[in-house]
């Protein structure tokens, strides 16, 4: 094994130099250089869209670059799959996962190899695969079948794979997006771990403070091109990362207005519902939002936060508790009887629930006021009373699209967002439940969503904001709800991020304050 | 992963060919273009094996136009075979647009016939009732044995989520052995396995019924359920691209869950998608029975409400454009007969349906041709 780097003699194990891949309609990467030392870990930032993702899947053979040059180990390379890629060292792991559920964790890692032939004997590579794990920190049992295992453990499994089939040089693709924090500082020690062996690891992010705490250098790319190439991290700052990756000033804290709260608009008293596999999913939920009032729900993806927002909007049955809005009785009701009443849902999946893809901008904003004045008129959908309307949304909220007839399929995740947004905005809810409203948007778009949740704010909506994204929600909320399997934990009104840290793992609130006072004594 | 990624066909030719993923909507005009570009390769496919039969393509396919659009008379029948396609196709497009799968338009079109049958037969008006009467009251009772026979897989799928698609398919064959039921034990006229012709108050008015006083339309067979045919396919076109329904029945048909969550119900609308989809198909039968075949009897439809789905797809579930590949059909139907009773105008239709389908793929891709230069 080779040592790291200690003298000014520095090995790069890769080379990437003039690299340009073109899309239908957008240069993706632009005249790219990329190098990557031996030992190293080394950030790739960038917001969604700047070709992070393409530069690195041309390096681990996905796709073929249009000109360009690329060296590994010093020799030119030409890679025309991922198998020649993993055979020359270099593995990637995909933001999405290529997985076998109903196969163990052995068997998916030796998945497409030549070895074993014929007979599986899975006790000596079940071994072989603990050794590796071990060795790297990646806790996970290799006879566990892959739906049993967390999102995190999977992460794991993939990240065996390319172990197994030998690669020194790992590239990980938004690795931590899909990871609750916790799961997020194992990885870091893993990543660690695989860098003091001598292996190099391409760590693709657009979130800033974890590309401060993980790498050692970063490369920015903006719209394709590169704006900053192989900084030492330690040499630059955050808010210098943030212009590099944006291009312009970004202001980290939201500016925040204090608002007194008003009366209570939406009441939960002891929610009790199932999941779909019908296993208890919520297991006795109150809180409460006022008028002028973010609050946050915080807890690891899967602890009930999705059956939450659809209980309160009448998507999934309640079997025991309450829900009242503005004083109405809300419980069990139709959905639509919500939307009159003046509830709208950012949904957490734009595509697979919040939009219809294939129909227009248009059929998609008004999906909740089609049968309202001045839209609907009789039985008809007055299509002009529609067409102006979305012309409005789409001015006023910067849709970016040719035309409001657009099927909005073709859309960015960004602007997808802005339509569910202008949506859901427009109809003037009292309450508002944002289910992960910035998930895998970029630093600009994020920033749009985070200022039309305060703008409802100020205007005195109470709005439940469910989110995976701790900072998010410090920097939104005015209060912070914890969930955990389906139970709140507790209430944090002071942002400390550290009792909400153990509250979603499942410690309780008082708990928390009782071994507090113990150590103060 | 990598089917997002551009394909490239290797050859020796000067150029490749590139075939990459479309990433805006193709203009308005390219969709129908693009089928009609289907249909002739189809046609040059069914020439192409006519060929090889030892036939001349030509004479086969100009054999065909004549004897379908070739005078009055011929068009006529033309019409005549079209408007039961035009029904079956409008039932298909609209349970389609919302992706409800309705194999089952052929029951539902011998159940619509029963439904019209029994008002002579049973008999449920007098017989010397007036003619507009008997219309009225056998459309009527056609379409709701129609719908009825499409409610029972409708609620299958509303309440307990059974597959339409199968249960659909086989009502069909129940639907044929009710009908069978009724001509063999019931209604059977000395000993045949057929009614007893109408009386010819209970018929549809034909065009030949007005050769007295317009002399041009002697011997023209085109019945009164050409105009049920246009009501049906107007109205339904208002329905499914102006009203509110249209908008929900679009909406689940693109994505279930984003109507949920708009708070639309589906299983209500699956209901009355499927009693819409089958009063259509029942008043297909009626139309058939009333103004072609004058009693009720075993062969009464050559696969009408599977050639239905084939029309919805053709004309891509727009259902005025149903109206024209009906008559296509029927065209191809009459005249085909004329060719070879069996074979040929078959494989046609089959082949005109696959290239169809394969030709989504030019939507939804772009290929273009780019010179070799540097490879």
């Amino acid at each position: 094994m080779a040592e790291p780097v200690k003298n000014e003699q520095v090995t790069n194990v890769v080379e990437m130099q003039g690299i340009i891949k073109e899309f239908p309609g957008v240069l993706a990467n632009d005249r790219v250089d990329f190098d990557l030392r031996q030992g190293e870990v080394h950030a790739l930032l960038g917001e969604n869209g700047a070709g992070k993702s393409t530069l690195m899947n041309v390096l681990a053979g996905l796709y073929r670059a249009e000109s360009g040059l690329i060296n590994v180990h010093g020799k030119p390379a030409n890679f025309n799959s991922p198998r020649d890629a993993i055979e020359a060292g270099i593995g990637m792991v995909h933001q999405h996962f290529m997985l076998v559920p109903s196969q163990s964790v052995t068997e998916n890692v030796l998945l497409g190899l030549d070895e074993p032939r014929f007979r599986m004997n899975l006790t000596k590579y079940n071994q072989k695969i603990d050794e590796i794990a071990k060795h790297y920190g990646l806790h996970v049992d290799p006879t566990a079948k892959i739906w049993q295992l967390t999102v995190g453990e999977q992460q794991r499994v993939e990240i065996l794979k390319m172990l197994y089939r030998g690669a020194d040089v790992l590239i990980m693709d938004e690795p931590t997006a899909v990871l609750a924090p916790t799961e997020i500082d194992e990885l870091f020690k893993t990543l660690k771990a695989m860098t003091a062996e001598g292996k190099s690891i391409v760590f693709i992010s657009h979130k800033l403070h974890e590309v401060m705490a993980i790498s050692d250098r970063v490369t920015v790319l903006q719209k394709g091109k590169i704006t900053s190439a192989g900084i030492e991290t330690k040499d630059i700052t955050r808010a210098d990362l943030a212009r590099l990756m944006v291009g312009r000033e970004v202001v980290f804290r939201v500016e925040k207005k204090p608002i007194q709260p008003g009366d209570t608009v939406l009441e939960v008293e002891n929610l009790h519902a199932e999941n779909d596999k019908g296993v208890p999913a919520l297991r006795g939920v109150s809180l409460n939002v006022r008028e002028g009032e973010i609050v946050g729900v915080a807890g690891v993806a899967g602890n009930g936060q999705s059956e939450l927002a659809e209980t309160l909007v009448g998507l999934r049955t309640i079997l025991k508790g309450n829900v009242t809005v503005g004083g109405n009785d809300v419980t069990n009701k139709p959905v639509k009887l919500g939307i009159r009443s003046g509830i709208s849902l950012i949904p957490a999946d734009r595509t697979l629930v919040g939009t219809a893809p294939n129909l227009s901008v248009t059929d998609n904003v008004i999906m909740k006021n089609y049968d309202q004045a001045p839209i609907g008129k009789g039985l008809t959908v007055n299509s002009t009373a529609a067409g102006s309307y979305a012309s409005d949304l789409k001015d006023s909220y910067e849709i970016m699209v040719p035309t409001i007839e657009t099927s909005v399929r073709l859309l960015s995740g960004g602007n997808l967002q802005k339509v569910i947004l202008a949506r859901e905005i427009s109809s003037d809810p009292n309450l508002m439940i944002a289910v992960q409203p910035t998930r895998g948007l970029d630093v600009g778009a994020i920033e749009g969503v985070q200022k039309l949740l305060l703008a409802q704010q100020e205007n005195g909506a109470a709005i439940l904001l469910i989110s995976e994204e701790l900072e998010e929600l410090l920097s939104l909320s005015d209060r912070i709800y914890v969930i955990y399997e389906g139970e709140i934990m507790g209430e944090v009104s002071d942002g400390n991020v550290n009792t909400i840290g153990q509250m979603m793992t499942g410690l309780r609130f008082e708990e928390i304050e009782q071994t507090q006072g113990g150590e103060n004594v | 992963m990598s089917d997002a990624t551009r394909t490239t066909l290797k050859s020796k030719l000067p150029f490749k060919i590139k075939i990459e993923p479309r990433l805006d909507d193709p203009p308005g005009w390219y969709s129908p273009l693009l089928s009609l570009a289907a249909v002739i390769f189809a046609l040059l496919i069914g020439a192409l094996v006519i060929w090889i039969g030892g036939g001349d393509p030509w004479k086969a396919y100009s054999h065909i136009a004549r004897y379908s659009f070739g005078s009055i008379g011929v068009l006529s029948d033309t019409f005549v075979k079209a408007i039961p396609l035009m029904l079956v196709g409008l039932a298909c497009t609209i349970a389609f647009r919302m992706k409800l799968w309705n194999i089952g338009a052929e029951g539902q079109f011998f159940l619509g016939a029963y439904g019209a049958s029994m008002i002579v037969l049973l008999p449920v008006l007098p017989e010397d009732a007036p003619q507009w009467l008997f219309i009225l009251v056998m459309a009527i009772s056609g379409m709701f044995f129609g719908a009825l026979w499409a409610f029972i897989p409708a609620l299958l799928k509303a309440r307990f989520n059974v597959n339409e698609i199968i249960s659909t398919l086989m009502l069909n064959y129940i639907a044929v052995e009710w009908n069978n039921y009724f001509i063999y034990a019931v209604w059977s006229e000395g000993g045949f396995q057929m009614s007893k012709m109408f009386q010819r108050n209970a018929w549809l008015p034909r065009l030949s019924d007005y050769a007295k006083e317009i002399p041009a339309f002697r011997g023209l067979t085109t019945h009164f359920g050409l105009v049920f045919a246009l009501i049906a396919a107007v109205i339904l076109w208002w329905v499914l691209t102006k009203s509110q329904w249209g908008y929900e029945i679009r909406l689940i048909g693109d994505n279930p869950r984003a109507a949920e969550y708009a708070g639309i119900s589906i299983k209500k609308n699956i209901v009355f998608v499927m009693l819409v989809s089958g009063a259509l198909a029942g008043l297909a039968g009626m139309s058939e029975i009333t103004g072609v075949v004058h009693r009720l009897q075993g062969a009464i439809s050559p696969g009408y409400g599977f050639t239905g789905i084939i029309i919805a797809w053709l004309a891509k579930l727009n259902p005025l454009a149903v109206i024209l590949v009906s008559v296509l059909f029927g065209a191809l139907i009459l005249a085909g007969r004329e060719v070879q009773p069996a074979g040929i105008p078959t494989l046609i239709q089959g082949v005109i349906m696959v290239s169809l389908i394969a030709s989504d793929y030019f939507l939804r891709n772009r290929v273009s041709f780019v010179r070799r230069l540097e490879e």
